[in-house]
């Protein structure tokens, strides 16, 4: 009925599963099923319980359970927890008429508990198991510290998700209104982006980690979605065209972005026939993949407010877009 | 007209992980194997009908938030895509018929914005 001494659980020993975790099992937990082995159990438990002694008299325990309304409590002697008297326990005793019997005589001794330092995934899996709607909680000198429900455990989750949820309130709350405690003549903020030629499992990680960014500053929508268009493109040029990569880069200020895509070759020969729709250089092999439809730049000119191509053959290529916020808003709050 | 009436009435194939299609409804839809054009076309909770099943189509995907990828012509996006896609929240469908027929159905079934 105790729980084994203080030692390291399954979890600190090895991890979830009594295991390392893989990348792709993390990617299978749920913040839910995360929770139910971060939150222990006498973070979720019922602390203030009512109990019995031994030998206090079954009619007295009765009066406990209905002044309480539960159907059953845990029987303490010395601190220690020496079984549980439910419901059923009294019947039993009333129908042999002996409600003046000492709790003792007709308490389960076996009982099933848990442990207050282990993980509610625990208490989960001791409720599938048994079907009981509570299970005593035990700390490692086998002390009584509290009950657990499974009521308990859905609060304690829902408390926790609320927690996250807040937490993310506060970090989009904070990168929104960055720049308004930082005094300075010009503020920026630089994003910078390394991107590898012909890499093209990595084709749009960093558009999609601009486009997050975005979102905290509490850029508007609109505008995220544009800026997203023109660095996903640039980001796929780089990909594509370019002999050794090159560097995607943004300055976000609170009244204009600044798109950059830097590489140091092959260069373009004509920096205006890359604008017509339709024009395109790239290889049979690209274009199977559905890239070089010859719209890219055309895309990023729609998308923009400015944008200037600068290329020399043999030395490399710099394109500068900017989008200009017209309230001046992102990273400064709308209401200040 | 909710992505799982979509699935069951097109008879699509779910490749990715199962979730809660009946609480999805797509709000139109986008055909073409041209990424850029997908860029500039598709629209938050569209559906994206393509033959494309590369790995790059999950990021044009996400970018652009769609609802679902349809995949035609039974082309099969490898397991780095699914397992991209999976790990993006983007919802991959694979069918027989060809992008054309894709279309005409939706039309049929009223998704046409």
């Amino acid at each position: 009925m105790c729980p084994p001494a203080r030692t390291p659980t399954e979890q600190e020993k090895h991890g979830r599963h009594g295991r390392p975790i893989t990348d792709q099992d993390a990617h299978d937990i749920s913040r839910v099923e995360e929770l139910s082995y971060d939150l222990k159990i006498h973070e979720v438990m019922t602390a203030d319980v009512k109990t019995a002694t031994p030998d206090m008299p079954l009619s007295r325990v009765l009066e406990l359970l209905r002044l309480n309304r539960i159907s059953g409590l845990p029987v303490v002697e010395n601190e220690k927890l020496v079984g549980v008297l439910s419901l059923e326990d009294i019947v039993r005793a009333l129908q042999k008429n002996e409600l003046s019997a000492p709790t003792s005589r007709y308490m389960t001794r076996e009982v099933v508990t848990v442990a207050s330092y282990d993980s509610i995934v625990n208490a989960i899996s001791t409720f599938t198991e048994i079907q009981l709607g509570r299970l005593p909680v035990v700390d490692e000198n086998d002390r009584l510290v509290g009950m657990i429900t499974k009521g308990d455990i859905t609060r304690g989750i829902l408390v926790a998700l609320q927690k996250d949820y807040k937490e993310e309130e506060v970090r989009r709350y904070r990168a929104s209104h960055l720049f308004e405690d930082i005094i300075s003549e010009r503020t920026t903020l630089v994003l910078r982006y390394t991107i590898k030629a012909g890499d093209f499992t990595q084709g749009g990680k960093a558009s999609s980690h601009i486009k997050r960014a975005l979102r905290r500053l509490g850029a508007d929508p609109q505008i995220t979605r544009r800026c997203c268009i023109a660095v996903y493109e640039a980001e796929m040029n780089l990909i594509i065209h370019t002999t050794n990569g090159g560097v995607l880069k943004l300055e976000v200020e609170p009244h204009r972005i600044t798109m950059s895509a830097t590489d140091d070759g092959p260069g373009i020969a004509d920096t205006e026939m890359v604008f017509q729709p339709g024009y395109s250089t790239a290889t049979e092999h690209v274009r199977e993949m559905g890239f070089g439809a010859g719209m890219g730049l055309v895309n990023m000119k729609r998308c923009v407010d400015e944008i200037k191509l600068e290329s020399s053959v043999g030395k490399g290529t710099k394109l500068l877009m900017r989008t200009f916020i017209p309230d001046h808003t992102v990273g400064v709050s709308r209401d200040g | 007209m909710n992505l799982q009436q979509i699935i069951d009435r097109l008879n699509l194939t779910v490749l990715t992980e199962s979730q809660d299609f009946a609480g999805i409804a797509p709000t139109g839809g986008y055909s073409s194997d041209l990424l850029s054009c997908v860029m500039a076309g598709a629209r938050k909770g569209h559906l994206w009908i393509t033959l494309q099943a590369h790995l790059n189509i999950v990021a044009v995907a996400a970018l652009n938030e769609v609802a679902a990828i349809i995949i035609t012509e039974n082309a099969q996006p490898d397991h780095a895509s699914i397992a991209k896609a999976n790990q993006q929240g983007v919802i991959l469908l694979s069918t027989p018929q060809t992008t054309y027929e894709v279309n005409g159905r939706l039309w049929e079934l009223g998704v046409r914005n």
